[in-house]
């Protein structure tokens, strides 16, 4: 289905911002809004929708977690879309995770059905909606030669390690469209995002931990494992003469910012490295103001670096 | 966190902050299978002894995987370390920061395994957590 889609097919989607985007990752929904919007997409957010299962459910129960990200699935279906853009990577891997179970699994099925008729609604059927991500959507509705042209390399000078994270690859399975040859992502190593901040100037380094473990889901019972898996990727960026790291999963994010603070109060190791979403940056490239992407609701302050940069 | 874990920490972090010569390339993949054999080790299992593309890290991380696909989030650590490994051995250009890359990534298989370790006597609250799934814990 993916490699049926055409570029206007994109231009507007149907937008499930998951439970992340409403707290602590407000900056990266504020800035995928408004890039779409300087870009001329729409968003249309999904009506009802509910959170996708996250960690919390599949660990309980993964055929609630299923149903819980079919119901998405079907509220879009409902709204008249047959794409949904997840900006987060767990909603994106547990609704692509939806899509293939209900495909392979039949008790998958059997327990969307049931859950579905308890609760009053059609069962979603798959292939009805396909699931791209932010990186996805920019990426094919607007292209690097077009994000060249509007942005003009004002990241030029900006030295950016890409962190992709671990979901948004994983498992390789889940995402039949990855792994087809040029054009199509890698989930040995990813390069959308590298794609795209390059088209606005970035220069990407040679960064590789792009798709280790940050300790996000150990946050709570191992905070201090956390603290150390992220403290050896922003040292490594920085090894690699990163400026920045651009991210595009709010847990992911939150936990790099989180965790570099924790580094600098119970280690003393500070790291300069800024930590940007993609977005953030492809925002201020457009010419978008800090404000407007949500720079000052980062926890580790860039606005002093990104003034330096030309980025107002 | 089983013993090898703080040894490879301490050998890794005296070589990047210059208190000591960095293991070789060579010696740091050895320590990077020595991880994964630690992990094995810990779920009863014999390392095997086999190869995948001509390296035995690649072959154990595929082992350590099996009934634990929460596992592959250390597959592309994995791969890096045999990339700058090579990296290093093979080309002269740059390989002070080849060498120095391939440590770091050793070291986030060594906190991501130990982790690992200290969470499955918690019960693995991680992204596929088969204790609870089992009803086990």
């Amino acid at each position: 289905m993916a490699k049926d889609l055409k570029e206007k097919d994109l231009k507007q989607v149907a937008y499930y911002p998951g439970c992340a985007l409403e707290g602590t990752g407000h900056a990266y929904n504020r800035s995928t809004k408004a890039v779409g919007k300087a870009l001329g997409l729409e968003l249309v957010e999904v009506k009802d929708w509910n959170c996708c299962g996250a960690m919390e459910v599949k660990n309980i129960d993964p055929q609630v977690q299923t149903y819980l990200s079919a119901r998405n699935l079907t509220k879009t279906e409902e709204m008249g879309f047959n794409v949904v853009m997840a900006p987060c990577n767990g909603c994106y891997h547990n609704l692509k995770k939806a899509e293939y179970d209900l495909a392979q699994n039949p008790q998958a099925v059997e327990a969307n059905e049931r859950i579905s008729a308890k609760a009053g609604h059609h069962a979603y059927r798959p292939g009805g909606v396909e699931t791209i991500h932010a990186l996805d959507w920019l990426k094919r509705a607007v292209g690097e030669e077009e994000l060249a042209r509007r942005t003009a390399g004002k990241l030029k000078g900006m030295k950016v390690a890409n962190y992709y994270g671990c979901m948004y690859t994983r498992p390789r399975h889940i995402f039949p469209e990855k792994d087809q040859g040029e054009g199509s992502e890698s989930t040995y190593a990813p390069h959308f995002m590298d794609d795209l901040l390059a088209s606005a100037g970035a220069e990407n380094v040679d960064f590789p931990l792009k798709t280790a473990c940050c300790g996000g889901a150990h946050a709570m019972s191992d905070a201090d494992t956390s603290t150390q898996l992220v403290l050896n990727i922003l040292t490594t960026a920085e090894a690699c003469g990163a400026e920045v790291i651009a991210t595009e999963c709010p847990t992911c994010h939150t936990s790099l910012e989180i965790h570099q603070l924790r580094a600098e109060k119970l280690l003393g190791r500070k790291t300069n490295v800024k930590i940007l979403y993609f977005t953030q940056l492809l925002g201020m490239a457009l010419g978008l103001s800090q404000r407007k992407v949500g720079v000052a609701e980062n926890m580790a302050d860039p606005r002093a670096y990104l003034r330096e940069k030309g980025l107002k | 966190m089983d013993t090898v874990f703080p040894e490879i920490l301490a050998e890794i972090d005296a070589g990047l902050e210059g208190r000591a010569e960095l293991p070789s390339p060579d010696a740091l993949l050895k320590r990077a299978e020595e991880i994964l054999e630690a992990w094995l080790a810990a779920r009863g299992e014999v390392p095997e002894a086999g190869e995948v593309e001509g390296f035995r890290l690649l072959a154990l991380h595929r082992q350590g995987c099996k009934g634990t696909p929460s596992f592959n989030a250390c597959r592309e650590t994995c791969r890096e370390i045999v990339f700058r490994r090579n990296v290093t051995l093979e080309y002269g250009e740059d390989t002070v920061t080849a060498h120095r890359l391939e440590a770091m990534v050793v070291k986030h298989l060594a906190l991501f395994v130990g982790g690992k370790l200290e969470q499955t006597g918690l019960g693995e609250f991680c992204c596929s957590s088969r204790p609870l799934h089992a009803g086990v814990a």
